[in-house]
């Protein structure tokens, strides 16, 4: 078996990348460690019928995987806490066909020009490496074009002011708003905040074959039954339909085999569980920001800040309670509205940063949420008697309105993806172990922007708020678990034109091995407040077009 | 006849469950909505085939569609390794312990179901109570899967006829119908 790439990963990155190549003609090998359940088994080139709105299979069983018991990740906030403290799920993005892209609720913002610049712009922090990207906003917007058409994303061009300039409107109209949102956008907008209808991957109108959403409620952490969401279904498919692309599933990629400054093949354990290499002329790295450092060091790649910078989003969750109105979180697309107000500085946020003792701080994306789904809601319930009518009132769910703050991590080289000294995979291989904690750019942000939150969801008529964030942190006295629950893990091999400084060059390729390419969010020097994926994608596409000497289109 | 439990466990676990969501008032327990049964097909997941672990997909047929939901997935065998494990724990088999001994599900509800004594179905409440919150590790697990057996989908064994959502006011799975957008956006 040979192919012109074969491409580590079917997620978001490895996809556009199949996507990509096939389309200028080149030949792909896909290898994913997880099941398929995204393609139809039987013809790859259409979807699957294997997602369905289901609690128990998706969030109790693990669908999606990874299985804490088979594919553990160790966890400790920093190095002083001994060699981990907790060991199982640590931000476990789906380990399937489809990668992340199959449980996320859709939301793809395009990140703004600063975020490119961020130590241009802002300038330097203590502890962090800001530093500004290789490449800057003008240069990947094309790319972001490309990608929103291809995976097809609904939203209305002019609804944020703060957005970025773009070429051309979103290929679809935004979906139906949600009434809480209608209701929380409205308190926001009277405190003089700019909330939007949220550009999302889920069709708005029937797109590229396939249906519009239903509006089922089943987005985050669920796949769509309906293949109404633009995770990379599209993508994939089309890469199959050319021919030129081969999908192997349940295809865990130990190592990348190399020779001196040039990767020669691939060293895999198929579902068979034989390991056996396969031959490369390029190799692809999509992994994840925590699975693509992790194949990187198991294939002897040394560079001072591989596995360093780990970024999540710092998580900053505001709720209210409406007693006296239904809002029915379980209709609709999960999220649709969101402002960028944190993300701006003005007067007031600049004092509070120096205030302090910090030169500036940043916010991220806030989200108009509702409450989640009966079985979470139940065991938040008390039980003996009054337990059904807890449920009934449904006051975690029905009556709960939320903001979740994706709050931007500043890069830290305390922060990294190693590999566990004692913790191993069901195959043997040793385990991402992630050392994480906020610093106090994260905490200030979530300090000042929560009371921001907590003002709008009075102003919308809460009985009362409160605050947490993930990970917990011990002035919110609750939510106490440190691992994160934020699902946007960035950062890890970070782009650059130094490679003293960098993992990889502006077209995401290793510094030291010419034909290794990094595909995924590892690559980001920063992470914005912003979720990674278009961005990620967009990368993806540039340095698929780069490889292949083709433009976008 | 359960399926994993002993006679004398399954009614221990049927009297708990009815503690923990009792029948009140109008509202749907335990009993009623099957949850016990919905615990012990998990317990016995692998007398099944293929094993009750993952309802099918797209649709479940009660808004529409087929009952796919009725055709539970195949396991690969990683998936099966996982779930062996989960559920049988490690005993002692090398390809379950990589990282240590896992003492599964059915041990715990086998030693958490005796602990409460094989008098436990017939002691008034508040004893039953006393009991239960004697072991807050069994409690949490059995409280778990009490969530699950109550909301979940039925085609899991509990939630019997969809009772538990009806008297919230849950609808469940919703496709293929879905939602329109006026139900999405009015209130």
């Amino acid at each position: 078996m040979s192919a012109d790439a074969v491409i580590i990963g079917s997620g978001p990155g490895g996809a556009t990348a199949a996507e990509v190549l096939t389309r200028a003609g080149w030949s792909v090998v896909i290898m994913e460690k997880g099941r398929n359940h995204l393609l139809d088994p039987d013809d790859l080139t259409k979807p699957s019928a294997d997602y369905s709105n289901d609690e128990i299979k998706f969030i109790s069983r693990y669908f999606l995987g990874p299985d804490p018991l088979i594919e553990p990740r160790a966890f400790r906030r920093n190095a002083a806490e001994g060699e981990h403290t907790h060991v199982g799920e640590v931000n476990s993005i789906p380990t399937t066909v489809g990668g992340g892209g199959t449980h996320a609720d859709g939301k793809v913002p395009r990140f703004r020009e600063e975020d490119f610049r961020l130590f241009s712009t802002h300038g330097p922090q203590e502890d962090a490496a800001v530093d500004d990207w290789p490449i800057d906003y003008d240069e990947l917007e094309p790319y972001y074009a490309e990608v929103e058409r291809a995976i097809g994303v609904a939203g209305r061009a002019g609804a944020n002011p703060f957005a970025a300039w773009r070429s051309g409107p979103y290929p679809m109209p935004p979906g139906a708003p949600m009434f809480g949102a209608v209701l929380s956008a409205a308190a926001a907008e009277k405190l003089g905040l700019h909330p939007y209808e949220a550009p999302t991957a889920a069709n708005s109108i029937a797109y590229d074959g396939r249906p519009a959403c239903n509006n089922c409620g089943f987005c985050a952490f669920f796949g769509c039954p309906i293949h109404a969401k633009g995770d990379p279904v599209a993508l994939l498919t089309r890469a199959m339909a050319t021919g030129r692309a081969e999908l192997m599933a349940e295809t865990y990629v130990s190592r990348i085999v190399t020779e001196g400054r040039r990767a020669t093949g691939v060293e895999f354990i198929g579902p068979d569980g034989i390991t056996r290499t396969m031959d490369a002329k390029l190799v692809i790295v999509a992994g994840g920001a925590i699975e693509t450092p992790r194949i990187l060091l198991l294939s002897g790649v040394e560079h001072p800040a591989l596995g360093r910078h780990l970024m999540c989003h710092f998580q900053t969750i505001v709720v209210g309670h409406f007693p006296d109105v239904r809002l029915h979180p379980e209709k609709g697309r999960a999220v649709t509205h969101v402002h960028d107000d944190a993300m701006v500085q003005d007067e007031r946020s600049r004092e509070a940063a120096l205030g302090a003792g910090l030169p500036w701080f940043r916010g991220g994306l806030v989200e108009h949420s509702g409450g989640g789904l009966p079985i979470m809601e139940a065991r938040h319930s008390p039980w003996g008697r009054g337990h059904a009518q807890v449920m009934r009132d449904s006051n975690l769910r029905e009556h709960m309105w939320a903001f979740i703050m994706q709050g931007e991590d500043l890069p830290y080289a305390t922060n990294t993806v190693d590999l566990s000294p004692s913790i191993r995979d069901v195959r043997g291989v040793p385990v991402a172990r992630v050392t994480y904690e906020p610093g106090r750019h994260e905490l200030a942000a979530s300090k000042y922007h929560g009371k921001i939150l907590q003002s709008v969801l009075e102003e919308m008529g809460a009985e009362w708020v409160l605050h947490t964030s993930s990970p917990g942190v011990s002035y919110h006295g609750i939510g106490a678990t440190p691992v994160p629950e934020s699902r946007h893990v960035i950062g890890t091999a970070r782009m650059g034109d130094n490679p003293d400084t960098s993992v990889v060059d502006k077209w995401g390729r290793v510094h030291s091995l010419d034909n290794v390419v990094v595909a995924d969010s590892s690559v980001f020097v920063t992470s914005s407040g912003y979720g990674p994926t278009l961005t990620l994608v967009a990368l993806a596409a540039r340095a698929a077009h780069h490889l292949a000497g083709t433009k976008p289109g | 006849m359960p399926v994993w439990l002993s006679e004398q466990e399954y009614a221990t676990l049927r009297a708990a469950c009815a503690q923990m969501m009792p029948s009140d008032q109008g509202a749907p327990g335990a009993e009623e909505a099957g949850v016990a049964e919905y615990i012990d097909i998990f317990l016995g997941a692998f007398t099944f085939d293929p094993p009750r672990i993952w309802a099918g997909g797209p649709t479940s047929g009660r808004k529409g569609g087929a009952a796919g939901f009725a055709t539970f997935h195949r396991l690969t065998a990683l998936d099966e390794l996982a779930w062996r494990t989960r559920l049988e724990g490690s005993q002692g088999l090398p390809e379950r312990e990589f990282n240590g001994p896992v003492v599964g599900l059915q041990q715990r509800y086998r030693d958490g179901l005796a602990a409460l004594g094989a008098d436990f179905a017939g002691v008034d409440g508040s004893e039953q109570r006393r009991r239960l919150r004697a072991d807050e590790a069994f409690l949490d697990l059995l409280w778990e899967h009490c969530c699950e057996g109550m909301y979940g989908p039925p085609e899991y064994g509990g939630n019997r006829d969809g009772i538990g959502w009806s008297y919230i006011g849950y609808e469940g799975d919703v496709q293929p119908r879905g939602y329109s957008d006026a139900e999405v956006s009015q209130p």
